[in-house]
């Protein structure tokens, strides 16, 4: 990753980088660094054990030594908090607080000069964005390993080499990993990268909260996936933990229910980040109807980030207190509410499901606008069906519970704010392909991605308005048929689109282009194995196969064994992807300012972009989108006076 | 540009016909085997025929303007600025919408149906779910007890479901009904059997370790089988 940079020809933008006073060789173990980090983790885990001993051999509660507590309290809280400190993500505030002098203008932990920097906390959004961006990779390869597992498993009916526990762990946690560390902070790591440079912006409007809330994602990882050895094995209570059962269960339930709080605390600062960022830090003359689609889009995401997070927070600090402290909110022997779960849970998580899509319109329109060489078609009502969505989007949560037992009245009117999220959706659907009509198009790998996103998510929506009719729901909720309508939306739709942004940006972040021919045959092979994989779900589902389950009636054998050998593939696919990244990035060739002919702002900057941006504050003289129009520009980077504005 | 058309029109009816053919061919969803079951499979065929059209149109102009519009990529022209145009945009908002709001009103119908008590009053059966076997309780038999479920063929059923543990789901595949049976509250669905057979009982939630194997056999049987098993021993 570093050759990129020693080897980037042109104008080399990065200041002499700040060294900090090197004292003797204990600066390594005190100074902010993995190395402080290394003795502050285990430091604050003993003191939160000191805690939670004390505090329980003073009050006389036996046994002293709980190692639930122990570990929900020393390692769940205290020892992420030593890590941050050890790290040095709260270097700055603390030295604030205790009235250290600081230093505002001290830029020594902002942008990468070496490999080495990316191990640091970095204030600068580029850097924070391939940290995330690395990170969710990682994150991806582990729970495609743990899908690869099961679906061995699942080639033959019966156990074949695992046992019903780490079965349901494996489930719960490929799910958690896919959505908390890798779909939603993937997109947050691409938003990153881009936001701050499509608005003219020299970083994000909060660098230092910016990269904390970079550092609390591992932690909700590693956290996630320890609870492989705790005893009792993994949450097993599927990622939707459903009370009582995740009450019960085994201890490795408290490891989810602690995971999301750093996992949800990290996309409510960034999502706050982003919006204080888009309101506040746009350049002269980018007005909201000139702001890029995926701006918009991620304006969008971060409110439904800040307003349902918290809830998803709630209902798990709740589970865990029916756990720990033997209160019952979900448990009914106390007299809790079994339902009052789902219907908190689901009040996040339906609107999760377009926090985790809305980001990859905003991708998806920036890709087909410029490869088809045409202005976005109906670029406001663009913008606008992404309000409807966000605002219907809280209103459809109880479609999730049509079988769950709830209230009768509640299922028609949710059912029809539900088929109603179609007409928002089928807007931007249409929008696309009308852009698509009549242009001149690219066929590149972000392209082919984009192309194979509109048609493999509108499966994903078909399915999904069959799910949002009641008495089609009630026939399939639960069933194979889910699974395959959520891999349609996540993957088919998500993943697609993460994938087009990777390729679409790779020149911009890395300064080098990827291997086309790779690319197209990353795509290729993604596309017709993901098809393999989940379409005949949504048979098996119809049929009677439900889901969540090591075990199934021997008639689906065949088509099971199938599904494994084309999930197989599908794996074998993203090793093409991997290969083509690295040696793409150590090795490939050098990449223009602006490969893609785009006007975007960020495409108006070296690849990769100088350290803070731009030179001069860019002046935004017209909308985003418009190709074919002579002498249309989005933005001039010269000081504006010069410029006359271009009637659009 | 009006032989494009024509083009595309062909194309998208020939997507159309493929996808009703493996709409058709294929045997998707379980013989139905209750009241409730026909009409939910109505609704289901009623969605399929919009889903195929929406998807034909879709991916027909996606595969046509690739085919019609792609360039090589070292092209430097641009696409002609079209920025929108309010009648189709219109169009594409009210068809949907019309399209989901019919879906809608005959779900809900259906829904109203399926969950309506008829004349005769129903045959009453107190389904419980327990960690990791299903128990049927038949309160109108002197509280009969079976870890089998038997039901008379054209009697409507209702079923009044909990659980003494966790969440679980029971789902009888052929009946096309699903309900919750959720600790600290009752649940009911309604099942009119119409065909003679054995059937499974399936948990369709999640429940722990066994969650796989919680299954119970089903039997559909004569009026007189019936009364013959419920009395016995």
């Amino acid at each position: 990753m570093t050759t990129a940079q020693h080897d980037h020809v042109g104008p080399q933008p990065y200041p002499e980088h700040y060294e900090p006073p090197h004292g003797p060789r204990w600066r390594l173990f005190f100074g902010p660094g993995l190395g402080r980090a290394l003795w502050m983790t285990p430091l604050f885990f003993s003191l939160g054990m000191f805690l939670v001993v004390g505090l329980r051999w003073w009050w006389g509660w036996p046994p002293a030594f709980d190692w639930t507590v122990i570990v929900a309290i020393g390692g769940m809280v205290a020892a992420p908090v030593g890590f941050l400190t050890g790290i040095g993500a709260f270097d700055y505030w603390l030295h604030y607080i205790s009235g250290r002098p600081t230093r505002p203008e001290d830029h020594s932990g902002h942008g990468a000069t070496s490999w080495k920097d990316y191990f640091r906390v970095n204030t600068d959004h580029k850097v924070i964005g391939i940290q995330y961006l690395v990170t969710t990779f990682f994150f991806f390869t582990v729970g495609g390993f743990m899908a690869m597992l099961f679906r061995a498993e699942l080639a033959r009916p019966g156990l074949q080499f695992l046992d019903s526990q780490s079965f349901n762990g494996l489930v719960s946690v490929h799910a958690t990993l896919m959505i908390f560390l890798f779909i939603i902070p993937a997109f947050a790591g691409i938003a990153n990268f881009v936001v701050p440079l499509m608005l003219g912006a020299p970083d994000m409007a909060f660098p230092r909260l910016n990269a904390l809330s970079y550092w609390l994602l591992p932690i909700a990882g590693v956290m996630f996936l320890a609870s492989f050895v705790a005893p009792g094995g993994a949450f097993g209570a599927g990622w939707t933990g459903y009370a009582p059962l995740s009450v019960d269960g085994p201890v490795g339930n408290i490891f989810f229910n602690m995971g999301v709080q750093w996992a949800g605390a990290s996309s409510v600062m960034t999502a706050l980040n982003f919006l204080v960022t888009i309101i506040t830090m746009r350049a002269p003359g980018m007005t909201f109807w000139r702001m890029p689609l995926l701006v918009w889009a991620n304006f969008t995401t971060s409110l439904l980030v800040v307003i349902a997070t918290p809830f998803i927070a709630g209902s798990q600090f709740f589970v865990f207190f029916d756990r720990v402290l033997h209160t019952s909110f979900f448990t009914p022997d106390g007299g809790g509410y079994v339902l009052g779960y789902q219907h908190i849970f689901w009040f996040y998580s339906h609107p999760a499901v377009y926090i985790m899509m809305l980001p990859g319109f905003g991708i998806v329109s920036e890709v087909i606008s410029t490869m088809a060489r045409k202005p976005i078609f109906g670029y406001r009502l663009m913008a606008l069906s992404l309000i409807g969505i966000l605002v219907l989007g809280f209103s459809v949560w109880a479609h999730h519970m049509f079988v769950a037992g709830m209230a009768n009245w509640l299922r028609v009117p949710m059912m029809i704010t539900t088929l109603l999220i179609a007409v928002p959706t089928g807007i931007k659907i249409f929008s696309w392909i009308a852009t698509l009509w009549r242009g001149r198009i690219h066929l590149t790998t972000p392209m082919l991605f984009a192309l194979g996103f509109v048609t493999m998510f509108t499966i994903g929506g078909l399915s999904g308005i069959y799910l949002g009719a009641v008495p089609i729901d009630i026939h399939a909720s639960d069933t194979y048929f889910i699974v395959a309508h959520i891999h349609y939306v996540l993957f088919g739709g998500s993943v697609f689109t993460i994938f087009a942004g990777i390729y679409y940006w790779f020149p911009k972040m890395t300064g080098r282009m990827y291997d086309e021919r790779l690319g197209k045959a990353h795509f290729w092979l993604t596309f017709v194995s993901f098809n393999a994989t989940f379409f005949p779900m949504h048979y098996l589902g119809l049929r009677g196969m439900n889901r969540r389950v090591f075990d199934y009636p021997a008639a689906f054998g065949g088509l099971n064994f199938f599904i494994t050998i084309a999930s197989f593939v599908l794996g074998a696919s993203v090793v093409v992807f991997f290969y083509n990244m690295i040696m793409s990035w150590a090795r490939g060739p050098i990449a223009e300012g602006n490969p893609w002919r785009s006007h975007t702002l960020e495409w108006q900057v070296s690849s990769p972009p100088p350290i803070f941006n731009f030179d001069e504050i860019p002046q935004v003289v017209g909308g985003p989108y418009e190709y074919g129009v002579p002498g249309a520009r989005h933005a001039v980077l010269a000081p504006a006076r010069e410029v006359e504005e271009v009637p659009v | 540009m009006r032989r494009g058309i024509v083009q595309l029109v062909a194309l998208g009816v020939v997507i159309a016909v493929l996808l009703t053919l493996v709409a058709l061919l294929f045997k998707w969803l379980p013989s139905s085997a209750s009241v409730e079951f026909n009409r939910i499979q109505d609704v289901y065929w009623f969605a399929t025929a919009i889903a195929i059209g929406i998807f034909s149109l879709v991916s027909a102009v996606v595969i046509f303007s690739v085919w019609k519009w792609r360039v090589p990529l070292d092209d430097d022209a641009d696409g002609p600025p079209i920025h929108g145009h309010t009648g189709l945009e219109i169009v594409w908002t009210a068809v949907p919408a019309v399209l989901v709001i019919a879906i809608g009103i005959v779900s809900a119908v259906v829904l109203a149906k399926n969950g309506e008590a008829g004349s005769t009053p129903p045959l009453q059966v107190n389904v419980i779910g327990q960690q990791f076997t299903w128990k049927f309780v038949y309160p109108g038999y002197g509280n009969k007890t079976s870890g089998e479920l038997v039901l008379p063929i054209h009697r409507q059923t209702k079923f009044t479901m909990t659980s003494v543990d966790v969440i679980h789901s029971f789902w009888v595949p052929n009946f096309g009904q699903k309900m919750d049976a959720v600790p600290g509250i009752k649940t009911t669905i309604y099942v009119t059997p119409t065909r003679l057979g054995n059937y499974q009982v399936v948990c369709a939630e999640l429940c722990g370790l066994g969650h796989a194997t919680m299954r119970a056999k089903a039997r559909v049987v004569t009026q007189g089988q019936f009364v013959s098993w419920v009395k016995g021993k």
